[in-house]
């Protein structure tokens, strides 16, 4: 048990690393065995999780579970891994949406068994992000997370997948470079990657770098965070790269890809740009607000005019992380205040509930492709009769993204906008009325897919859709019932996530 | 005048005499078809006489013998070690030559060559120099113009007596001159002379000039060089290997006796001189070898470069610096010798020594191949063959002597030199014959030859890799002129 | 008396390659054992050294030998490794021994063919350890005279490899330019050496060419400003630095494939390290006063290789080119002269040299049986020869500098060094980072994904037994380095600790 609570961060974080290497000498041809094994060993690591969340204590400040190993201590670099409440709701939601993704990944036949590594390589990326207290290990984890994706969408995408998925990696790793220069900056200036020591250090830091003053230095390395995180959320106008790949991607990878990959660049702004630069941060915010209002209401134009489903979800996502950016805006406006804190819970939980409900829209976009093999809406039509149940799913889902009171969606964007609010008034105003396209293209989706006139072609013959089956119907439970539980009582949640966030600001 | 000192000194040189002799009264016994076997005896005599030499006869501190015409110290003694052995590698050489080999004068006259070579190295008076110049060289005539039959060995042996006659002419007349205003022949009293001033400068120029026409054309360096080409084509090509090694090796023995000793703090700058022939010899060689498509002619002005480079050594005038010059000319000797060998095994089967003769040589005789690789590695510089240890030797002495310009025109010049040379190894090793057949056209080598090659690769590999006891050698020989 | 290793690493490939040329030509397959036998051995005998020096928390100069060579000159047989040279040693094991694999070319029966050296292997493989054991001379040698003399051991047989085993198109002319520029770069070094040996014994009274006692011979400001140049970028010629690396991209496309991992993955380190060994270490103050311009020059042979690589439509070519950026690293890593470029510098040689040998180990492997190098021609690899592809993906991301391999490991410190010393540099120099992205992903694409073209349908067959075990060691030790830094960075370190010590720094 202490081995347990003492390497509890190291062994979910590498759980999911050491069983991909042990798939590497499973037969290839065992299709279902190798499923099964990576399903199974997914869930090792959400068991371990709900562990962690149920022995970790909200009120403590600082990081808990810490470990530390010796790892590059040339430069100054140590394996550095630590959780506290922005960070622990972050792991939950990666390990409970993995397996999830895997269970969804049964119905691909091709090359089985490199798609389920890379997506068991990819977890342990996106887990040593949020796990990482070493800048350096924080960085090796970022772009460790980026070449299990570009071969999922590169090998398993649909038709434009080599446009999609090199722009995505250019992209990314443009972007990761200002992470680099930062952090780099830092090891120079500190002398240390560990992030624990650098906060401790930081304002007292003095002299110069290279000739250049300090200040100056913490300048730079402010701006190559922002670009860099920028590009990850990903902040209107870095959008671009979004559309294309999550369109691309294979089902499950769309999921993680929307879920997780895009909380990373959120979370690097909490984590680092927000704690660090909190003038710099407060004089950026109404930029950062506008930025945000256009993603939500750009977001939600473009989502409105897809003809493509799965394009329009994409859409959606820089909609819904628009929120997120303005409730950071928000926070960075007036750090400490009562409404920057509302704000800020509300963007936090809102990553949290974007990660359910956006995994849950490209999981069932999914579903009904496998079986029409079209996205396209217009080539749907008045389904619900033929396929209830689904239709019944995918109206919840779309519901909770729409933000539906009683639903998880409502209760973070209402956190959002009551912080915001007093604070950035004519953006959330607007924002506000991107809420109400949001709504629009919602609905627009769903009647296009399930209401109106049913298009024949599905209803008889060799296209006769099926209905959802169980395995996918157990996909969707676990987000549906957070979605519902969220929404009614968000306390266990919201609980700890504010005590992290009455630590940090 | 009979001490056993003096004895000694002349020891190597009446010891061939008596082999000579011996060669002459064996030969009429012999058959026609069996007088190759004399090619065993001088070969198998002078090994011995070479051990002998060494078990017995090496010289202690230097000392004048013979009215002090003659100086039994190291440097003559290690130059007339390889001369020996040069000669017996010849012999060997010269044995399976046709119609050449068969003819008992042949060996002989090596022999005869032979012992002025090595009076030549030890010679310390000018009559005495005069006269072994002339002993090498006239057997040598002979030898070169030795196949009557074939146009251009007799042209070769024609143009080499006149050039050779010509250019010793001049020699002597310096010699007289020195005579005559010294009222001495023996080097180490014109050695005083010079320094007490008793010469004026002017003729002292003069002289030097006559005696550098005469030394060039002996080590071919520019512009006395022009015979070599025609020379070492037209001649038998085993007589081609002796000139080109053991012959300069002696003019070499020559100059530094010469220069280092008489004319050393002269404040005539003679050494500036030399720099530029060396630079102009060493240009002149390498760029005249570029174009040739002739193995023995471009090997003739590959000679011809690497006279310049050994002069390099001469130029820097101090104990390194002879030390390395010696150290080259045993560097040399093998390795010029395994590349005229090399020539002789080829050409013997082939009848041709142009390029196309040699395309697919690896794979006709690997060995040869092989042995052909070490000899122009060697001379182009490149370990672990004795060529590489030879040119960093004299480089060093250069730079040491503050000759840094001298050095890059040599570096240049190897670049060059590595390229042709390289060039020919493309044929060896790259290019095939027209049929591609070459199991069908082996190249065998005849027992003299093998044992001969063999030796002389161990030399070169030898000399290149564990280098120490020979410079060593060459450090005392120099140490002799200090 | 301690056994003598290094003498036994250095001499090794020359002893097998002597018993080589003595087995009967048409034995090919004995050949090529006795060649494997060889180059195990002496691998095994460098990881020893290197498993030593590791754990055993070396520092300094160990496995010291001298055996005096001419004394009156001050040439003594002096080896010795220290924790920049340990890593490159074993890096000549590692691609001596899986160049051998790569090469053995046994005529495959179920295929009806043969990949690798089929004509005259005996040859192949003798030249090929004599190119060996130069390179292991140089690595391990601490007197200047035979640094160079094994140095120049390293510069013919690389023509004759080139030249009768390359490819037929080119080979003459890039044999004859390789050896001619490399040769050049060498005597000019010559000389910057042979002034160093004058003017140290002039100024010391102790004419010696032990490095060594080189380190403390004190030369002069004015000396050591004329010299570095000639002596520095002499040695570095072979190391690729712009702008004498043109000789580079040509003999690699040549040459055969072994040989060309060789050269890409131990020769051109050859080159940095001896421009380390003998510029940086022996004249520091002229380093110093000159590393401006081996920065400018390091930096951009960086950009413009990744560039020119990006154009390339013959993979080999790009892989040539990508050699001359990541070289340039290299020389960038050292023109800091601080702790952690050149710590970076001597890890980005090793994880280098592995790295380029994989890409050309498995460049070869499609040559040979699809006769195309071109790209727009290839596709499709990977349901062929699956391992393959993996091992160049992971190589790919070795080049990329991806975190987890030790590409990374490399390049972090060599841009954290540079930050050091000159942000703006670091800067452009970064932007090589998402150029070589670029083309290594588009093109493992093109190549390895994909549609077969209609012309190689059939002809493609996977790789041997042999090649797999080539690639595995390649891979594991990019792997390992990138995963556990610590395996190479504190042995480079205490290398560096001593440079920095010569420069004054430290």
């Amino acid at each position: 048990m202490d081995f347990l609570n003492s390497h509890l961060l190291s062994l979910i974080l590498f759980i999911p690393a050491v069983a991909a290497v042990v798939m590497f000498f499973l037969p290839k041809d065992e299709v279902k065995l190798l499923r099964w094994f990576a399903f199974v060993a997914s869930l090792i690591p959400f068991a371990l999780s709900v562990y962690l969340w149920i022995q970790f204590k909200p009120d403590a400040a600082g990081f808990q579970f810490q470990e530390q190993y010796a790892w590059y201590a040339a430069i100054g670099s140590s394996l550095h891994l630590g959780v506290d409440g922005l960070s622990l709701t972050m792991v939950l939601l990666t390990t409970l949406l993995t397996p999830l993704a895997l269970l969804a990944s049964f119905s691909v036949s091709d090359r089985v068994k490199p798609y389920l590594m890379l997506f068991l390589f990819l977890e342990t990326g996106m887990l040593g992000v949020f796990m990482a207290v070493d800048l350096l290990i924080f960085f090796v984890f970022w772009e460790i997370g980026l070449v299990p994706m570009y071969f999922l969408i590169n090998q398993w995408g649909s038709a434009n997948r080599n446009y999609a998925s090199l722009k995505f990696m250019i992209y990314t790793m443009g972007g990761s470079l200002g992470l680099l220069l930062g952090i780099q900056l830092l090891g120079a200036l500190f002398g240390t990657f560990d992030l624990a020591t650098i906060i401790a250090k930081w304002t007292s830091a003095q002299g110069s770098l290279l000739g250049f003053p300090i200040a100056t230095v913490k300048d730079v390395v402010f701006w190559g965070f922002v670009i860099a995180f920028a590009v990850k959320v990903p902040i209107w106008p870095f959008h671009t790269w979004l559309p294309d790949a999550h369109t691309e991607a294979p089902t499950a990878g769309s999921m993680l890809l929307a879920g997780v990959l895009l909380k990373l660049g959120a979370y690097g702004f909490l984590r680092l740009v927000l704690p660090l630069y909190p003038e710099q941060a407060k004089a950026y915010a109404p930029a950062l607000a506008l930025l945000a209002t256009a993603a939500i209401v750009f977001g939600a134009f473009a989502s409105f005019a897809q003809k493509d489903f799965k394009r329009l979800v994409a859409y959606s996502s820089v909609n819904h992380m628009g929120f997120v950016v303005l409730g950071i805006a928000a926070a960075a406006m007036a750090s400490g205040t009562a409404d920057a804190r509302i704000a800020m819970n509300g963007a936090i939980l809102q990553m949290f509930n974007h990660g359910l409900s956006a995994a849950g829209m490209f999981f069932l976009v999914g579903v009904i492709y496998e079986r029409t093999h079209t996205r396209n809406l217009d080539e749907f039509g008045g389904l619900f009769p033929l396929v209830p149940i689904y239709g019944g799913i995918l109206i919840f889902t779309s519901m909770a993204s729409l933000g539906l009171p009683g639903l998880n969606g409502f209760v973070s964007e209402f956190l959002v906008v009551r912080g915001s609010y007093p604070l950035l008034t004519p953006y959330t105003a607007i924002s506000m009325l991107g809420l109400l396209f949001t709504g629009a293209y919602i609905l627009k989706g769903i009647s296009k897919v399930l209401h109106g006139p049913m298009n024949e072609h599905w209803a008889h013959g060799e296209h006769k859709l099926t209905e959802i089956n169980t395995r996918e119907i157990i996909v969707m439970a676990p987000l549906m019932t957070l979605i519902l539980i969220i929404g009614i009582w968000p306390a266990w949640i919201l609980d700890v996530i504010n005590k992290a966030v009455m630590h940090l600001f | 005048m009979f001490t056993s000192v003096a004895f000694l000194s002349i020891l190597p040189e009446t010891l061939i005499l008596i082999l000579g002799v011996i060669l002459l009264i064996v030969e009429p016994f012999l058959k026609e078809e069996r007088r190759r076997n004399l090619g065993w005896l001088t070969a198998g005599g002078l090994l011995v006489i070479l051990v002998v030499s060494i078990l017995v006869g090496r010289p202690g501190d230097p000392t004048m013998t013979f009215g002090n015409t003659i100086r039994f110290d190291w440097l003559g003694f290690f130059f007339g070690m390889l001369f020996i052995f040069g000669a017996s590698i010849t012999a060997l050489f010269l044995m399976d030559h046709e119609k050449v080999g068969q003819r008992g004068e042949v060996y002989i006259l090596l022999l005869a060559s032979t012992i002025g070579m090595s009076l030549m190295a030890s010679a310390a008076d000018l009559i005495m120099l005069y006269l072994a110049i002339e002993t090498t060289s006239i057997p040598l005539y002979v030898l070169a113009g030795f196949m009557l039959s074939d146009d251009r060995s007799t042209e070769s042996g024609f143009k080499y007596l006149l050039f050779g006659a010509m250019t010793s002419a001049v020699m002597l007349y310096g010699f007289s001159l020195l005579y005559g205003f010294t009222g001495t022949t023996n080097l180490y009293a014109l050695a005083d002379a010079f320094k007490a001033g008793q010469i004026a400068a002017p003729v002292i120029f003069g002289v030097i000039i006559l005696l550098i026409v005469g030394l060039s054309f002996k080590v071919s360096i520019v512009p006395f060089h022009f015979w070599a080409p025609d020379v070492y084509e037209g001649a038998p090509t085993p007589v081609s290997g002796f000139l080109s090694t053991a012959s300069k090796a002696a003019g070499f023995a020559v100059i530094a006796r010469l220069f280092l000793v008489v004319f050393r703090d002269f404040t005539i700058d003679w050494m500036s001189a030399f720099a530029v022939l060396s630079a102009v010899t060493m240009t002149v060689g390498n760029l005249l070898a570029l174009p040739q498509k002739n193995l023995k002619r471009m090997l003739a002005y590959s000679s011809i470069a690497h006279a310049g480079y050994a002069m390099i050594g001469i130029v820097a005038v101090s104990k390194l610096g002879v030390a390395s010059v010696v150290f080259y000319m045993a560097a040399y000797i093998v390795t010029n010798l395994a590349a005229f060998g090399v020539v002789v095994a080829v050409g013997r089967v082939v009848g041709s020594d142009d390029y196309d003769a040699y395309k697919g040589l690896s794979r006709r005789s690997p060995i040869l191949g092989l042995i052909m690789l070490a000899a122009f590695l060697s001379l182009a510089g490149m370990p672990p063959f004795a060529g590489f240890v030879a040119k960093v030797f004299v480089f060093a002495a250069a730079v040491q002597a503050g000759f840094v310009w001298l050095v890059v025109v040599g570096i240049l010049n190897s670049i060059v030199g590595v390229y042709y040379y390289l060039n020919v190894m493309k044929y060896v090793y790259l290019y095939r014959m027209e049929d591609e057949d070459e199991d069908k056209h082996p190249i065998a080598l005849t027992r003299p030859y093998a044992i001969a090659l063999i030796v002389l690769v161990l030399g070169v590999i030898l000399l290149g890799t564990v280098f120490a006891p020979w410079f060593s050698y060459s450090n005392a020989a120099a140490l002799n002129l200090f | 008396m301690a056994f003598p290793v290094l003498s036994v690493i250095v001499f090794t490939p020359a002893v097998a390659a002597i018993i080589l040329l003595m087995i009967p030509a048409q034995r090919k397959t004995e050949a090529r054992a006795v060649a494997l036998a060889a180059a195990t051995f002496a691998l095994l005998l460098s990881l020893w050294v290197y498993i030593q020096y590791l754990t055993q928390h070396m520092t300094g100069y160990q496995f010291v030998e001298q055996y005096g060579w001419l004394p009156a000159l001050g040439i003594s047989l002096h080896f010795g490794v220290d924790g920049m040279s340990a890593p490159l040693v074993l890096l000549t094991g590692v691609v001596m021994f899986t160049g051998v694999l790569i090469s053995w070319g046994e005529f495959d029966e179920k295929s009806h063919r043969s990949a690798g050296i089929q004509d005259r292997p005996r040859e192949f493989f003798a030249f090929l350890f004599i190119l060996a054991s130069g390179v292991f001379g140089v690595f391990a040698s601490l007197d200047l005279f035979m640094l160079f003399f094994f140095y120049e051991i390293a510069v013919f047989p690389m023509y004759l490899l080139i030249v009768i085993w390359g490819w037929i198109q080119t080979r003459e002319y890039a044999a004859m330019k390789l050896t001619l520029y490399l040769f050049i770069g060498s005597v000019v070094a010559l000389v910057g050496v042979l002034a160093m040996y004058w003017t140290a014994g002039q100024s010391t009274g102790v004419y010696s060419f032990d490095m060594l006692q080189l380190e403390k011979a004190g030369f002069s400001a004015s000396f050591q400003n004329l010299w570095f140049l000639p002596v520095f970028f002499g040695f570095a010629v072979l190391g690729g630095i712009w702008p004498f690396h043109n000789w580079s991209p040509d003999g690699h496309v040549a040459a055969p494939t072994a040989v060309s991992m060789f050269h890409a993955g131990v020769l051109m380190k050859l080159g940095a390290f001896a421009a380390l060994r003998v510029g940086i270490m022996l004249l520091p103050e002229g380093a110093q006063h000159w590393s401006w311009l081996i920065m400018l020059c390091a930096a951009v042979a960086v950009v413009y290789g990744a560039f020119i690589a990006f154009v390339q439509t013959d993979l080999k070519y790009m892989i040539g080119f990508s050699s001359v950026s990541h070289m340039g690293l290299v020389m960038l890593g050292l023109s800091t002269l601080n702790q952690n470029g050149l710590t970076g510098a001597g890890v980005q040689m090793f994880s280098h040299g592995i790295m380029t040998a994989l890409f050309f180990a498995v460049t070869g492997m499609i040559y040979d049986r699809s006769h195309t190098r071109q790209i727009p021609e290839l596709g499709g690899m990977n349901k062929v020869m699956p391992f393959a592809a993996i091992g160049f993906i992971i190589g790919g991301l070795v080049s990329m500098g991806m975190p987890g391999f030790s590409g990374f490991v490399a390049e972090f410190p060599i841009f954290l060094g540079v930050w050091q010393s000159q942000w703006l540099v670091a800067v452009i120099a970064s932007i090589s980072i998402i150029v070589t992205a670029a083309y290594i992903m588009i093109n493992i694409r093109k190549v390895f994904f994909g549609n077969m073209p209609e012309k190689l349908q059939g002809h493609m067959t996977d790789i041997t037994v042999l090649d797999k075990v080539a690639i595995t060691t390649l891979c594991l030790l990019m792997i390992g380095m990138g995963l556990f830094p610590s395996l190479i960075v504190p042995m480079v370190q205490t290398g560096v600790t001593h440079i920095l010590h010569l420069l004054g720094v430290a």
